[in-house]
């Protein structure tokens, strides 16, 4: 390595080559993946929403065009009866004037159910309170959490936090801010459930039925779940078997499936393409090993004279050719996420001076994550040895004389 | 310390080359014995074969009593290591060490540490007296120093044998003298010492001389 700097680098310089276009090519992949996901991000991206509509057939003695309802029961039965269900929650949507002091505005009231901040990904910081809870729902509480937009309006610079707004005349309490949909044009209050059925004489009736399912990996499984829950429903509701269209149902789940699918093909591609860039850099090593070891003859010859065993030379040759690899292959790691770091530092920039409007992002965070980098150093150091090895097994066969007699 | 008994050895190939045709030796510890004969004579074959570096067809070779047959690479990299010190014509210094690595290279093999090492090679350096060169490249060096710093680095595993092929081939007179003063020292402290050469002149500053032609030993006689 000591006699010729400059081919040491030049192949160094094809494994570094290597490497970093994988890195490049799988935080790309990332990135487009990322940005993609940042668009299903509004809702959990298993969620399945349900709603009632109307029948289209008449059964067990009802006309057609029966006009269905979800209750608390409904809820009650899904739960207990699927297990694949994670969270759930009913939902009753309305549109309300609300109002602080002298500020006012009209927006949307959700009456939803504890799990609903993680069915929908809400966010609230520590500092900003909390989430509906249990007792609420018992107790039928007067409280509500706004979204950072609405606390934003009414509130100015003033802290929200356990103040009393008026939702369509009736006080509610504030007790937590939601951060997440901070970007949406439109302003969300959620209140318990309990508390919107009172308000809204809804009965124990409810609007929606929103839920996530866990364990299911495949478009079909999901879908297939799906019309479990739509014939169990219609089974509960005497709706006749044949009734598809009177239980509404959005099935995020199936295409969120549906799009990681395709995302695990295009890595998997970009993996490929990677790696076979990754390849090239190898034999390269492995070719120039070849010919180092032919001009180290002699060297090997004298070595061997003076009692170096054949483990010795092999040792030394494979030593050689890891360290060319994983040195050259760490620093085109290092490149390549360094540029990435580059990227997203700059998108970041040009996203965040935008109007608050929600844009549909295609790029977004390309990063290669912690165990593809260590993957990639094992490849290094495996194909160090490979490229090694085979000249090294020439070296060993050397006979002393003859390498001592070429010149 | 050296024994040949009915050595033979044949090079292959479309007409196989019979090199040496039973040759029978005996040096006893402490000799310092000169080969010689032309080329082709079969001189280098016999060198390496007391090197281990080659093997034979047939016959049996004892190096301090130990059978020297069909060894394992290792086991013959081991011998060579402890027993064996060689001096060449070309000097086969590594060029990208420094005087003091290549004396201290034949401790690498035998695992001695770093620090050891080079307190050993720097004593053995200063034997030659090139103590002050320490740091130079071979090819800073004259072809004097350089074979001084190769006998150097064949005495410091401490060897039975010395094995030198044409060690003044490549020096002028001045320095040829100087050599051969170091190589009597080295043969006067005990250790047994075959010297390979075509020169008359190098050959008589040795204890016995053993004459090489077409294979077999022509003469042997103590000078």
């Amino acid at each position: 390595m000591r006699e010729n700097k400059l081919r040491t680098f030049l192949t160094g310089f094809a494994v570094a080559w290597g490497i970093f276009m994988l890195i490049i090519l799988l935080g790309s992949g990332n990135g487009l993946k990322n940005g993609i996901m940042s668009n299903f991000n509004d809702r959990a991206t298993n969620m399945i929403n349900i709603w009632p509509r109307h029948t289209t057939m008449p059964y067990k003695g009802f006309k057609s065009d029966r006009a269905l309802n979800f209750t608390n029961d409904e809820i009650t039965i899904l739960k207990s009866h699927f297990p694949q269900i994670d969270k759930i929650s009913g939902y009753i949507e309305r549109q309300g004037v609300v109002s602080y002091k002298q500020e006012s505005g009209n927006y949307n009231i959700e009456g939803v159910m504890p799990e609903y901040k993680d069915i929908n990904n809400l966010k609230i910081y520590t500092d900003d309170g909390r989430f509906l809870n249990q007792i609420d729902m018992q107790q039928k509480r007067k409280v509500v959490v706004l979204s950072k937009k609405v606390a934003d309006v009414l509130f100015k610079k003033e802290n929200a936090l356990g103040k009393i707004v008026s939702i369509d005349s009736i006080s509610f309490q504030v007790v937590g801010i939601d951060t997440k949909t901070a970007n949406d044009e439109n302003g969300y209050c959620y209140i318990p459930h309990s508390t919107a059925q009172t308000i809204y004489n809804r009965g124990t009736g409810t609007d929606n039925i929103y839920l996530t399912v866990k364990g299911l990996y495949t478009k079909d499984a999901n879908e297939d779940f799906g019309k479990q829950i739509q014939s169990t429903l219609r089974r509960i509701l005497d709706v006749n078997p044949d009734d598809t269209p009177a239980i509404g149902l959005w099935n995020q789940a199936s295409e969120y499936v549906q799009t990681m699918n395709i995302f695990s093909t295009i890595n998997f591609f970009v993996l490929f393409i990677g790696l076979c860039t990754l390849v090239a850099g190898i034999v390269g090593i492995g070719n120039i090993m070849v010919i180092t070891v032919k001009e180290r003859t002699r060297e090997f010859g004298i070595k061997k004279a003076l009692g170096a065993t054949p483990k010795n030379i092999l040792f030394s040759i494979l030593l050689e050719s890891v360290v060319i690899t994983t040195s050259f292959g760490y620093l085109g790691m290092m490149l390549g996420i360094g540029l990435l770091e580059l990227i997203s530092k700059a998108l970041e920039t040009v996203g965040g001076g935008g109007d608050g409007k929600q844009n549909v992002q295609v790029f977004k965070d390309p990063s290669v994550d912690i165990g593809i980098v260590l993957l990639a150093t094992l490849i290094l150091i495996i194909a160090g040895l490979v490229a090694g090895y085979i000249p090294a097994r020439k070296a060993v066969k050397i006979k002393p004389i003859e390498a001592m007699r070429a010149e | 310390m050296i024994k040949f008994e009915q050595i033979h050895k044949t090079y292959p190939g479309a007409q196989p080359l019979h090199v040496l045709k039973g040759i029978d030796m005996n040096i006893e510890e402490g000799e310092f014995v000169s080969i010689m004969g032309a080329s082709g004579s079969g001189k280098s074959t016999m060198l390496n074969i007391l090197g281990i570096l080659d093997d034979y067809d047939s016959g049996d070779y004892y190096l301090d009593g130990k059978l020297i047959k069909n060894l394992s690479e290792t086991k013959a990299a081991e011998y060579r290591n402890h027993m064996i010190g060689f001096v060449f014509q070309s000097f086969n210094l590594i060029t990208f060490k420094n005087a003091l690595e290549n004396v201290a290279l034949p401790l690498y093999y035998q695992g001695v540490t770093r620090k050891k090492r080079q307190i050993m090679a720097m004593e053995y350096l200063d034997k030659m007296g090139l103590k002050d060169w320490w740091h130079h490249f071979p090819n800073e060096l004259s072809g004097g120093q350089k074979q001084r710093i190769a006998i150097a680095r064949a005495l410091i595993a401490k060897p039975k044998v010395i094995l030198a092929d044409e060690p003044t081939g490549a020096l002028d007179s001045v320095m040829t003298n100087e050599v051969m003063d170091i190589l009597s020292k080295v043969n006067a402290s005990g250790i047994t010492l075959i010297v390979v050469t075509h020169e008359k002149s190098v050959a008589d500053q040795t204890k016995r001389i053993i004459h090489l032609k077409d294979g077999i030993i022509e003469s042997d006689s103590n000078n």
